[in-house]
């Protein structure tokens, strides 16, 4: 990639080399009209409306890179011609129902009819019935759909469920007098948009996906739409407040677009989540987990009160990170105060594991982010269950398999259908719980340059290598010579006659031969499939961008700081950049902003958990509290970026910051500490009002800012403890995680979110315990048991289930050490 | 007598001299003080309110009274007057025309229009709760011309008294009652934000594949 001059319409206009000319126009806001493409997503050309002549051909400004000095012009009076018509044939039998579409007039066939200035309808194709149909949370009306195929490029390009693609929609052809009468490409669009609308890949009637919503957010009509929102208001009724989401660590950003309740209700209400889908991709639990505000909260000044009382008795506060920096803050203030314990385990553990990491690294945080897992060609993730931990990181990696030709390993114990079916060169390693060491390892086995490697680690990665004979069938050709008969004329008799003649041929052969290979013990620990070897091989091929993703199984693990040395081994002498995935939403900021303790006290106050004396966001504390949504602040993303979120509905009672001026701080607002947010940790100085919440046309992120690097001393100590392979889960495992669209009470308090919490497992699982959806079972621990309802969950393939935490009504948790897994015996009650 | 001008002198705006324009007769202002003092006495000794006094009574005894009797008897007012709202059903099957479509709420420069909607069971996007807050309306017209469906109209009915703000205004108040609309009572409404008559001449006919 290298930087090039082109003209677009008399304009110079810099860009890269291999840059598409659309992308090079609107980052210089040069407008080409354009229907089907989506930035991050590889070019459909279904709509061919971007239409362009470059250096005097006509190209598709979606699909066509920019070269040095290429003269662009973004309208020929072909051109112009070709679009009228595209847009004209869009119209042919569209219904004229936008007075009740659900699109109200936010609707490109409305902008792009308007904007060619079609008038009048010269073409006409006989209809066919295109009932519409519910697939569960999307509602799909095939009669407004215009087949631009955005969303079936979104699911399969950056999503990677492939859950929709084309089906025939068995309509009559097009007339031959009007394929001569109009131009080319028109006709060309006319003529695959007649013949298809869009189905669901795996048939039947109900979307079997992780339930993103991306469908229907980037659909230009009102074809697909979220049933819940479905008639319940016209998009230009919303206020849309700029907000960060707050269920993960990824950070989105999002549009909380609110109105008021009812005629009788004039309280703001959040009617749905948009995004800005060229640019971020939400999952469910942002896009439909957007109504957990505390509600109808008051100033209760007895409940007050009594906080006051039972934070001057209290020595201990317990937390999770679902937090603001800024509250996080003024915990920190509170206890460099008053002298509280601080007490979460979660962020600790993520604490402990970056200073170990930093001990060798040098830097305290990890030194990639999402961004560039998208713009890799090869990602690895060891330590998450990607799709349920960090949705964005799961695109991420998709997104790099399918628009970068990538590839990618997945280790973790739980076999995931998601990711596997992101494409051929994906490569799923089921290992056993407790044995991400030796995939990180295997990472320094397979890539670091032995030379470099301090030798203590290079001599053990060796002491897993060792020759073997093995005896291989090979296919050989091998040179026979025939004598054949030929029947031959004599020149000179004229005559045909019998001859001899000697013929050489190339036959087959089968041979046996014994070869010397390399076995490599680490491979048969993980449990790496037969041919990881030749695979790698391939997958590696043209590969120059490294991402290496590590989730939260590694954290809490026993031997969590062995892991973190071995993460920024990995960083430093492999080509791999490593991102780490915050267990929470602002468990990245909490680690930066809190000491932590290890400990807790006699007395605890807990903010969203069980203590003492409760603050609760949830409602049903001691003193409420508002949740993230109805409070302005900063949140830290795995991006390493400090993002602004922003109330979006209303919130009456007292927050914390009431509570730390009534304990001693002074400050009039909670966003009066966002300029407060250590330096050292790289925070900056700025203003919450001061920080930008936007894309622009080109992409770039102004939003908030991000975290300095911060150099930290290294301890020269680059040693890593042996792992120990006899430490491993060998069967009856459970995990600790949460399914598709849930992280938290949070989530889990939302109208739409409507999964249960209890045993999840795959039907391959269930089948074999002879286990039933809705059966009651009992899990019993060395720590515990507990009893709850089975749910049959179609994303995993595993030989044992999980656990969910986001609802704590279920004391998961409680039965685990601290790590993700243990062992546990699941009986039917 | 003067001749009565034409509709095309009166678009005629040069009222200069000699064009079809002129000063109606009046007396000049009086100018000095003498001249108001003298206006003054004659105005009160002429007594012109008898001559006032004297029509009122010649009238009353002639028994042809052309004072509308209000309230008992009204005058009816041009169809495209703009008093309070109606909403209208279809001729033939007595549905509600409204389609929810949320344009007169948008455009309603008062900010009186809130409507509440909702998909109803044949999946169809239903209004379950329309408002107009007459207090606030200002009767400009613009939800009836907005309106896409000719389903919100202004009718005849002028008078805007109630003994509770909360009469101003439901849905169900303003719609045509379901026998009136099909026993087929209710014309074609001809008001404001109708159709204007020459509309079909003006559409581009869209080609037809049937």
């Amino acid at each position: 990639m290298s930087d090039i001059t082109i003209t677009i319409d008399g304009r110079e206009v810099q860009t890269q080399e291999g840059e598409f000319i659309l992308n090079a126009a609107r980052a210089n806001d040069i407008f080409i009209p354009a229907i089907c493409y989506l930035t991050r997503c590889s070019p459909t050309l279904a709509c061919r409306i971007c239409l362009v002549e470059a250096d005097g051909k006509q190209v598709y400004a979606c699909n066509a890179k920019a070269k040095e000095g290429m003269v662009v012009s973004t309208s020929t009076e072909n051109i112009e011609q070709e679009r009228r018509a595209i847009m004209e044939v869009y119209d042919v039998n569209h219904p004229l129902q936008c007075g009740v579409c659900d699109q109200s007039g936010e609707c490109e066939l409305q902008n792009y009819t308007l904007e060619m200035g079609v008038d009048s309808q010269s073409y006409s194709v006989r209809d066919v019935a295109r009932p519409s149909s519910d697939w569960g949370h999307i509602h799909y009306d095939p009669g407004l759909c215009i087949v631009c195929e955005r969303c079936v490029t979104v699911c399969k390009d950056m999503i990677g469920d492939n859950a929709l693609k084309t089906v025939p929609r068995g309509s009559e052809s097009i007339s031959e007098e009007q394929k001569e009468s109009m131009p080319k490409d028109a006709y060309a669009m006319w003529n695959k948009l007649n013949k298809s609308v869009i189905g669901l890949t795996a048939g039947g009637d109900m979307l079997d996906c992780t339930s993103c919503g991306e469908c229907a957010s980037v659909c230009p009509v009102g074809a697909l739409v979220d049933t819940d929102y479905m008639y319940t208001s016209n998009a230009w009724e919303h206020k849309q407040i700029p907000a960060t989401c707050g269920h993960c660590s990824a950070g989105c950003q999002i549009s909380y677009d609110t109105k008021h309740e009812s005629i009788d209700n004039p309280e703001d209400k959040i009617y749905r989540v948009m995004n800005e889908w060229n640019y971020v991709s939400l999952c469910g639990a942002g896009r439909y987990a957007y109504d957990y505000e505390n509600k109808a909260v008051k100033k209760d000044e007895v409940a007050f009160a009594n906080a006051i009382e039972a934070f001057k008795k209290a020595d201990t506060i317990k937390f999770t990170s679902t937090i603001t920096n800024e509250e996080a803050y003024i915990l920190q203030s509170l206890k460099e105060k008053r002298g509280y314990k601080l007490i979460n385990p979660e962020a600790k553990a993520f604490q402990d594991f970056l200073r170990e990491y930093s001990q060798i690294s040098g830097t305290a945080l990890y030194g990639a982010d999402l961004k560039k897992a998208h713009a890799s060609n090869f990602i690895v993730s060891v330590g998450s269950a990607l799709k349920s931990d960090n949705p964005n990181a799961r695109y991420a990696f998709n997104n790099s398999m399918t628009m970068n030709k990538g590839a990618g390993l997945y280790f973790h114990p739980l076999a995931d259908p998601v990711i596997e079916q992101m494409g051929k060169s994906v490569m799923s390693i089921t290992h056993a719980p407790l044995q991400e060491e030796a995939a990180l390892y295997l990472m320094l086995d397979l890539f670091a340059d032995k030379e470099k490697l301090p030798s203590a680690i290079a001599d053990y990665l060796a002491s897993f290598h060792s020759s073997k004979t093995i005896t291989v069938e090979e296919t050989i050709k091998e040179k026979v010579i025939e004598i054949v008969k030929e029947m031959k004329r004599n020149e000179e008799t004229g005559v045909e006659e019998e001859v001899e003649v000697e013929k050489s041929k190339m036959v087959p052969k089968q041979v046996s031969k014994e070869v010397e290979v390399d076995e490599n013990r680490l491979l048969a620990l993980l449990n790496a499939p037969g041919d990881f070897e030749e695979k790698m091989e391939k997958f590696l091929a043209k590969k120059d961008a490294f991402v290496l993703m590590v989730g939260p199984d590694l954290y809490t693990h026993p031997a969590s700081a062995n892991l973190a040395r071995l993460c920024a081994l990995i960083e430093k002498y492999t080509a791999f950049e490593l991102v780490m995935i915050p267990t929470l939403t602002n468990t990245l900021g909490v680690s930066q902003i809190c000491e932590l303790d290890e400990n807790a006290g006699s007395y605890s106050i807990g903010y969203n958990t069980e203590a003492d004396f409760v603050l609760s966001a949830l409602g049903g504390g001691d003193l409420d509290m508002p949740a993230i949504n109805q409070q302005e602040g900063t949140l830290t993303s795995i991006n390493k970026r400090v993002n602004p979120t922003n109330a979006a509905v209303g919130y009456k009672g007292y927050e914390l910051n009431d509570l730390a001026n009534a304990l001693g701080l002074n400050a009039e607002l909670t966003v009066d500490y966002t300029k407060q947010l250590p330096l050292s940790k790289g925070f900056k100085a700025e203003e919450f009002d001061s920080l930008p919440n936007h894309y622009e046309n080109d992409g770039t992120e102004k939003r908030g800012y991000l975290l300095d690097t911060v150099a930290v001393a290294v301890s020269g100590d680059e040693s890593v403890a042996a792992f120990d392979e006899t430490m491993v889960i060998t069967e009856n495992a459970l995990y600790l995680a949460n399914p598709v669209r849930q992280f938290s009470d949070f989530t889990a308090k939302a109208h739409q979110s409507k999964e249960k919490a209890g045993f999840y497992a795959g039907k391959r699982y269930l089948e074999s315990k002879g286990l039933g959806e809705g059966d009651r079972v009992r899990v019993t621990t060395h720590k515990g048991s507990l009893e709850t309802e089975v749910v049959h969950d179609h994303f995993i393939d595993a030989e044992m289930g999980y656990l969910t935490t986001f609802d704590s009504n279920l004391k998961s948790e409680a039965l685990f050490d601290g790590y993700r897994f243990t062992t546990a015996s699941i009986e039917r009650v | 007598m003067r001749k009565l001008p034409s509709l095309q002198d009166f678009k005629d705006r040069n009222v200069a001299e000699g064009s079809s324009y002129y000063n109606i007769d009046g007396e000049a202002y009086p100018e000095t003080g003498w001249a108001q003092f003298k206006q003054v006495v004659t105005r009160t000794f002429r007594l012109e309110l008898f001559v006032g006094l004297w029509v009122v009574l010649r009238e009353m005894f002639k028994f042809n009274i052309h004072t509308v009797q209000y309230p008992a008897e009204k005058l009816p007012i041009g169809p495209r007057y703009r008093a309070v709202h109606e909403m209208q059903r279809l001729w033939e099957s007595g549905t509600e025309r409204c389609i929810g479509c949320g344009l007169c709420e948008k455009i309603c420069i008062s900010d009186c229009i809130r409507m509440d909607t909702k998909i109803d069971e044949n999946s169809r996007k239903a209004v379950t709760e329309y408002t107009i807050n007459l207090g606030r309306c200002i009767f400009c017209g613009y939800c009836a011309e907005v309106c896409p469906e000719l389903a919100i109209v202004h009718g005849g009915r002028y008078e805007n008294v109630s003994e509770q703000r909360a009469h101003y205004i439901g849905f169900e108040d303003m719609l045509t009652p379901l026998d009136m609309a099909i026993s087929g009572k209710v014309a074609e409404y001809p008001g404001f934000g109708a159709v204007t008559p020459h509309e079909d001449e003006r559409v581009k006919v869209t080609p037809l594949a049937y």
